[in-house]
């Protein structure tokens, strides 16, 4: 203390910062460490030619990005990330929104449905996964023998799911679909039971049908909800490489690789600490945005 | 026992922040009753904690039992509170809730059990001991937490609008519950109240506070009979005291005071001419707001309450009086109580 | 009749045939893990056959094969071992943190804590990188106690988060008054608060395990030996020999480990969803 004597307590349920940082102390020098600081070093590989297994280390500029943005693996993998961010929040918005619907009356065995719904997200992603490739499997699929079974294909001539770009793309998308539905769905079904009884029953008794109930009642008052909904299935989707790496470790020819697995496969695999960081740091701005959408969400609600 | 002193006690908010306190000064008397009585957001609640050590002062000192407390923890003062909600530990039986303080402030353990049956069948909660919280009623929670309170026989308990979370048949035998209370365990006892009939009910003193500062002290007759100020005069009484300004002064009146003329029979009177607006009928009295007519108050809106026994016509005029020792004045410009003055009414 | 019959009919056979699509179309992975899980060679791979059906007699070779000739069990007991640890330096670090940020420091505490919200928005594919020199430095790279010591900060920052909300709902009375029955400040936080809110702290525990069951990228990064992999690396890459998938125990494994998380979750989804919602639903 400053003043010798001046006895300073911190009585009562009044607010007391000093017990409150000792508090939080721990905790924010934790995440300052394991997150804070592997961020900086991060940015400061992406600048360098670190390698594994080379211990000296050389500032070489914008070299690192210089060369990755004119590789078309990475062009791919940007793009592809993309592609399967947004087309997959699309598919599970309105599937969410169908099912939470659906949900939201009580009936019997609702408690099991529920459950079975949830399985894709709270069973361990990459043990999921593992399910679909054995379903996706090139010779003993499961949907090659139903379309076989009802002639649209001749045996051995069905199409190999993840051997093809085209139809690989569409498997990641859709397992990650799969994996989103559940959690928006009960996100959604959060959102809409939080909706006081009375004003769809004023709109139903004002006129409105289903639909019109549905499209300026419900999902307008249910906005914050859905953009909270979507702000963590983009995050979900385009920070993901478990999918990717399982079902299809990128390929085929690198046709399904996003930005996360090209940075494991030239990070790690690949030993290029430097060019690896400089993907993954491609991640940031969507991150940024994410976040800074999310905080407008809580301030919007705060404010109301 | 100990008697609970403030000087020039004060609690600075930030800016909007309602319940700052201004410079109180009060002593409580050896084991009496005192309500603090004030509306919501008068300080009355932040001086009650300022007092148990739940909020750090400002400026000023509390003395509890002639020592200075200021420094010292909740735990430290001796003090028992019982909360608005109670702040039963949800968690722990009724038998816990009561030993709680016993056990925080390392009473021996052997002790335990005669106290809280001590204090249990003081409150007459015997047989809820082994009970949770929530499987209690509203009547019970109010003796559970008196028994939490008295457990460590405490020298001042601090209670802070106990009742206010029961409905109103149970507020009345809560309240006399209270009271029986206090004068079997005759503690000194600081309440706190926004409810005025509370507060003439239950206090042996009365303090009423507005905007952090002390208006009145006194007792239940002297502030209804003699409002220091025109805030104490309208904020006891429903309805509240009729006020009307004339020259200098403010003049006020209690509706039970504004009678008909003719049934107004000793000593000197004011008389008025009133047009009743409104009857309304409460079963053993009626209340009438109308307008004075005629006169220097002409269009004053004034409300008069009768017994029954007469009928009143919405519209008409009616010839009524106030008798003159019943009009209190107040300074026009400080509210202040001031010395009767003749005044001219025409 | 008939206009009645379809009104009161129509809407309900529409909700119970989406409600069987969705139900049909999410669960089926798990629906097939369990038919793979029991068939025999033979029969999984056969292409002419019905799938769906056990065309020869449900065999345990699988499970045997599991159990017996990998390292399943041990990747079991690693996961486990890694979670136990995990749950309780997230439990230390959090609840006070929550505490304080909640009830101590006031307005800026609460941004704070949407400040460290923020922080699990950070993905571990953003990290792993720097991540697995830091831990190769520190020579902890094919140890568990790498995942140890990374794990927490995917788990910290939600937990604080869901316990700040926690705390929140104690009336404040409840710690007034048990200072004024003589705890001190941190007393009425350790023999108060802590007590009523372990549902709160049982949730936290749950979400933590969950995720160290869940986690894939840095435990893929971090550690190579086949003996020390968790469940969730374990079978995805390690029950793959060389080329050959042996289809009917990965998929025994995936249901093994998928289900116990998947019904400890479910229970507390209700509390994890308050946390996601970040306010933006207000009972």
């Amino acid at each position: 203390m400053a003043v010798a004597g001046a006895k300073i307590k911190s009585i009562g349920a009044a607010q007391s910062p000093l017990l409150g940082f000792a508090m939080f102390g721990p905790a924010i020098l934790y995440i300052l460490l394991v997150i804070g600081a592997p961020f900086v070093l991060a940015v400061f590989y992406a600048f360098s030619d670190a390698r594994i297994g080379s211990t000296s280390l050389h500032y070489v500029g914008l070299e690192n990005f210089r060369s990755i943005l004119q590789s078309p693996s990475f062009r791919k993998a940007l793009w592809n990330s993309v592609v399967f961010t947004i087309s997959a929040q699309i598919i599970v918005m309105v599937c969410a929104n169908i099912l939470s619907i659906a949900l939201e009356k009580k009936f019997r065995g609702r408690g099991l449905v529920r459950f079975l719904i949830l399985l894709p997200w709270v069973a361990p992603v990459s043990l999921g996964t593992i399910g679909w490739k054995w379903i996706l499997d090139s010779i003993y699929s499961v949907i090659t023998w139903v379309l076989i079974w009802a002639h649209v294909f001749k045996p051995y001539s069905a199409p190999m799911w993840l051997g093809e770009p085209k139809l690989a793309m569409a498997s990641v998308i859709l397992v990650h679909c799969w994996r989103l539905i559940p959690f928006s769905t009960v996100i959604l079904l959060a959102g809409r039971t939080a909706i006081p009884k009375e004003i769809p029953e004023a709109a139903a008794i004002d006129g409105a049908g289903f639909w019109r109930t549905l499209f300026q009642i419900n999902l307008p008052m249910m906005l914050p909800i859905l953009s909270v909904a979507v702000l963590f299935g983009t995050i979900f989707t385009f920070t993901d490489m478990t999918v990717v790496y399982i079902l299809t470790a990128g390929g085929p020819y690198d046709s399904t690789q996003t930005l996360p697995s090209l940075a494991f496969a030239t990070g790690i695999q690949g030993s290029d600490l430097a060019a690896g960081a400089a993907i993954s740091l491609f991640l940031v701005p969507v991150l940024v945005a994410i976040a800074y959408l999310m905080l407008r969400v809580a301030h919007r609600t705060e404010v109301n | 026992m100990a008697v609970v002193e403030t000087r020039d006690l004060t609690k600075v908010f930030k800016e909007g922040q309602l319940g700052a306190v201004n410079n109180v000064n009060l002593e409580t008397r050896e084991g009496e009753f005192l309500v603090f009585l004030g509306p919501s957001g008068s300080g009355k609640t932040t001086l009650l904690r300022m007092i148990a050590g739940l909020e750090t002062p400002t400026a000023g000192e509390i003395l509890i039992g002639g020592r200075v407390v200021n420094n010292l923890t909740p735990r430290e003062r001796r003090i028992a509170m019982v909360f608005q909600s109670y702040a039963l530990y949800p968690h722990l039986t009724v038998y816990k809730n009561i030993a709680f303080p016993l056990k925080a402030q390392s009473v021996p353990k052997k002790l335990h059990k005669e106290k809280v049956e001590w204090a249990a069948s003081l409150l007459g909660i015997g047989a809820l001991l082994q009970r949770k919280p929530r499987e209690l009623s509203g009547g019970e929670r109010q003796r559970v937490a008196l028994a939490r309170a008295i457990v460590r026989e405490p020298s001042v308990f601090l209670l802070d609008e106990p009742l206010s979370n029961l409905d109103a048949k149970l507020r009345l035998s809560a309240r006399e519950e209270l009271e029986r209370f206090h004068r079997r365990v005759g503690t000194t006892t600081i309440y706190v109240t926004h409810d005025q009939v509370e507060a003439m009910a239950m206090g042996d003193r009365i303090m009423v506070l507005n905007h952090g500062v002390v208006r009145q002290i006194g007792t239940p007759k002297e502030v209804y009979d003699d409002p220091a100020d025109t805030f104490v005069a309208t904020f006891l009484g429903s309805p509240p005291m009729n006020l009307i300004e004339n020259q200098d002064v403010i003049v006020g009146f209690r509706p039970e005071h504004f009678r008909l003329a003719q049934e107004v029979k000793d000593g000197s009177k004011v008389t008025f001419k009133f047009r009743v607006d409104n009857v309304e009928y409460l079963g053993a009295e009626f209340i009438l707001s109308g307008c004075l007519a005629g006169g220097k108050a002409d269009g004053k809106k004034v409300i008069a309450r009768l017994l029954l026994g007469q009928s009143f016509e919405v519209g008409t005029i009616y010839d009524f009086a106030v008798p003159e020792h019943h009009l209190k004045f107040f300074g026009r410009t400080s509210e202040k109580r001031v010395g009767p003055r003749p005044l001219t009414w025409q | 009749m008939k206009s009645l019959l379809r009104r009161k009919l129509g809407p309900r056979i529409v909700h119970v045939l989406v409600l069987a699509v969705f139900v049909v179309l999410l669960a089926f992975p798990f629906y097939w893990m369990v038919i793979a899980t029991f068939k025999q060679n033979l029969d999984l791979y056969n292409v002419e056959a019905n799938p769906f059906i056990f065309n020869l007699k449900p065999t345990l070779d699988n499970l045997h094969l599991l159990f017996m000739e990998t390292r399943f069990v041990r990747w079991l007991g690693n996961t486990v071992f890694v979670g136990v640890l995990v749950v309780a330096i997230t439990l230390l670090l959090s609840i006070p943190a929550a505490y304080a940020l909640a009830r101590l420091t006031g307005r800026w505490g609460e941004r704070l804590g949407i400040g460290i919200f923020l922080t699990y928005l950070v993905p571990p594919t953003l990290l792993f990188i720097p991540l697995s020199r830091v831990v190769a430095i520190l020579g902890l790279q094919d140890s568990l106690w790498s995942l140890v010591l990374v794990y927490p900060s995917v788990t910290v920052p939600f937990s604080v988060w869901l316990l700040m909300g926690f705390f929140k709902s104690i009336p404040k009375e409840l710690e007034d008054a048990a200072m004024v029955d003589g705890l001190t400040r941190f007393g009425a936080f350790v023999k108060m608060v802590v007590p009523i809110s372990m549902s709160g702290i049982l949730t936290v525990v749950i979400f933590t395990f969950t995720l160290v069951t869940q986690e894939f990228v840095y435990a893929l990064t971090f550690i190579s030996p086949e003996s020390n992999q968790m469940v969730g690396v374990g079978i995805p890459i390690f029950l793959v020999r060389g080329d050959v998938y042996f289809w009917g125990s990965l998929m025994a494994a995936c249901l093994i480990a998928s289900l116990p998380v998947a019904f400890l979750y479910n229970l507390f989804l209700d509390r994890f969803i308050a946390g996601f919602t970040v306010g933006a639903v207000k009972g």
